[in-house]
């Protein structure tokens, strides 16, 4: 209870003294600007190109991340540091000749025609710079490779203590995971996919499951190597629910697409109407996995911001015990729902892919 | 998310219909989570022996009314 505090605390500390950076997106040095939350919790929620730890004085103490670009002169690598915390296309980066600016998390080729101004607009008001391929390390992806790495160090480690254990009786670490794989297995695999199959399958729903809890819970850890929103990220969701749809369609027996196309025992009017709704079903599952995770996880981060928030909001510091006992509230109920959600992934993931290789008896 | 940040800055500012949308949302994620809350009560009482497992998919069920609920929410975001 102790470190669950002293971490609300530190995301207080973190948001009070963000939150003059934050408030000024367009780059204007006023400090007496009023406090946006929707730009707080937007620069929170989105992808970063440099880990922004806290800041001291108006001056921002961030971890930089590499930026690995592929320009018309190939590969470019620097340290994100080089921009100088700015995100408004101010300062100008050169490598070899060529000139780069960082606008909106954005990289951008600098546009040296306009004088002291890099970033040139179109009529809509969009940017109308050309932009190199950005493969950079961002906080997100230094997140998930941070989560891999711990996962990695966790299954090790468990299979390390079957090893010494007697009769393979769980031991140390195993105490912990034997028990979630097992719930996994019986739980979810069996029931959904079937004795026959389901061996093939769960390495795939173990590594969904523990992946997507992972970065669900350092998400919830509110202090610098941890805190990226990662599974609130609809890309990464995006992948996984790709992945689902994958497998899904290439082990689907004749029986699925006979299903889905022309579906038995039903009269013809009834199996025209059928197919097309079927078919835009085999899109629709995956689609709605990847906005319900992707929608569960950014709206816990923003539920927790925005009660943190409330102070700035009003102004008044004797908000602050409801704010606080609030955001305790909604973590605590999040450390339910990140494992839920986890779950659900795994669960309906099976769910499809037991439907797809499910063998029916007309 | 570079979707929801470009319709971010191009669309009209209709926060006022967001936070109505919000609002629809949570009212039909909270009848949602009443009827389960309500029958999985029910099903306890007449039956307190499955409690555990009862409880285990009420709140599974509970998290996918919720999720619809949050995607009226994700959709009320984008603006």
């Amino acid at each position: 209870m102790l470190l669950r505090f002293s971490g609300i605390f530190t995301l207080i500390f973190f948001t009070l003294f963000s939150a003059n950076i934050f408030a000024n997106p367009a780059g204007n040095s006023d400090d007496n600007k009023e406090f946006d939350v929707n730009e707080m919790i937007m620069h929170h929620i989105k992808d970063a190109h440099e880990f922004h730890i806290m800041d001291i004085d108006g001056h921002a103490v961030s971890f930089p991340l590499p930026i690995i670009l592929w320009t018309d002169n190939g590969l470019v690598t620097f340290l994100s540091s080089k921009f100088n915390h700015d995100d408004s296309g101010k300062v100008v980066v050169d490598i070899n000749g060529q000139f780069f600016v960082k606008y909106h998390e954005k990289i951008f080729y600098a546009d040296n025609a306009n004088g002291d101004k890099y970033i040139s607009y179109d009529e809509t008001g969009n940017v109308a710079n050309k932009k190199p391929l950005d493969l950079s390390i961002t906080k997100m992806v230094f997140s998930m490779f941070l989560s891999m790495l711990l996962l990695v160090l966790i299954f090790v480690a468990t299979a390390k203590t079957y090893s010494k254990s007697r009769k393979g009786e769980p031991t140390g670490l195993g105490k912990f995971t034997e028990p979630l794989i097992l719930f996994i297995k019986d739980e979810v695999a069996l029931p959904m996919i079937g004795e026959k199959h389901y061996q093939r399958y769960m390495p795939f729903l173990l590594t969904l499951f523990f992946f997507i809890w992972i970065n669900n819970v350092m998400g919830l850890i509110p202090f610098f190597p941890f805190s990226a929103n990662l599974s609130g990220n609809i890309a990464f969701t995006f992948v996984l629910a790709a992945i689902t749809f994958i497998i899904t369609t290439v082990v689907a027996n004749k029986d699925y697409w006979k299903h889905i196309f022309w579906m038995p025992g039903i009269p013809v009017p009834m199996k025209l109407f059928l197919a097309p709704i079927e078919f835009l079903g085999i899109f629709i599952k995956p689609i709605s996995l990847m906005i319900r995770l992707f929608a569960n996880i950014s709206a816990g981060h923003i539920i927790i911001l925005s009660l943190i928030s409330l102070i700035f909001i009003f102004k008044s510091i004797w908000l602050a015990p409801a704010s606080l006992f609030f955001s305790v509230f909604i973590s605590l109920i999040e450390v339910l729902v990140v494992a839920i959600q986890a779950y659900i992934f795994t669960m309906l993931s099976a769910l499809y892919i037991g439907s797809a290789i499910e063998e029916h008896e007309h | 998310m570079s979707l929801i940040i470009f319709l971010q800055e191009t669309a009209v500012n209709y926060g006022a219909f967001a936070a109505i949308g919000a609002g629809l949302a949570a009212i039909g994620a909270g009848i949602g989570i009443g009827q389960i809350g309500g029958s999985a009560m029910d099903a306890m009482a007449r039956q307190p022996e499955m409690q555990g497992k009862l409880q285990g998919s009420a709140i599974v069920l509970i998290a996918f009314v919720e999720a619809v609920a949050l995607f009226a929410v994700v959709v009320s975001l984008i603006k």
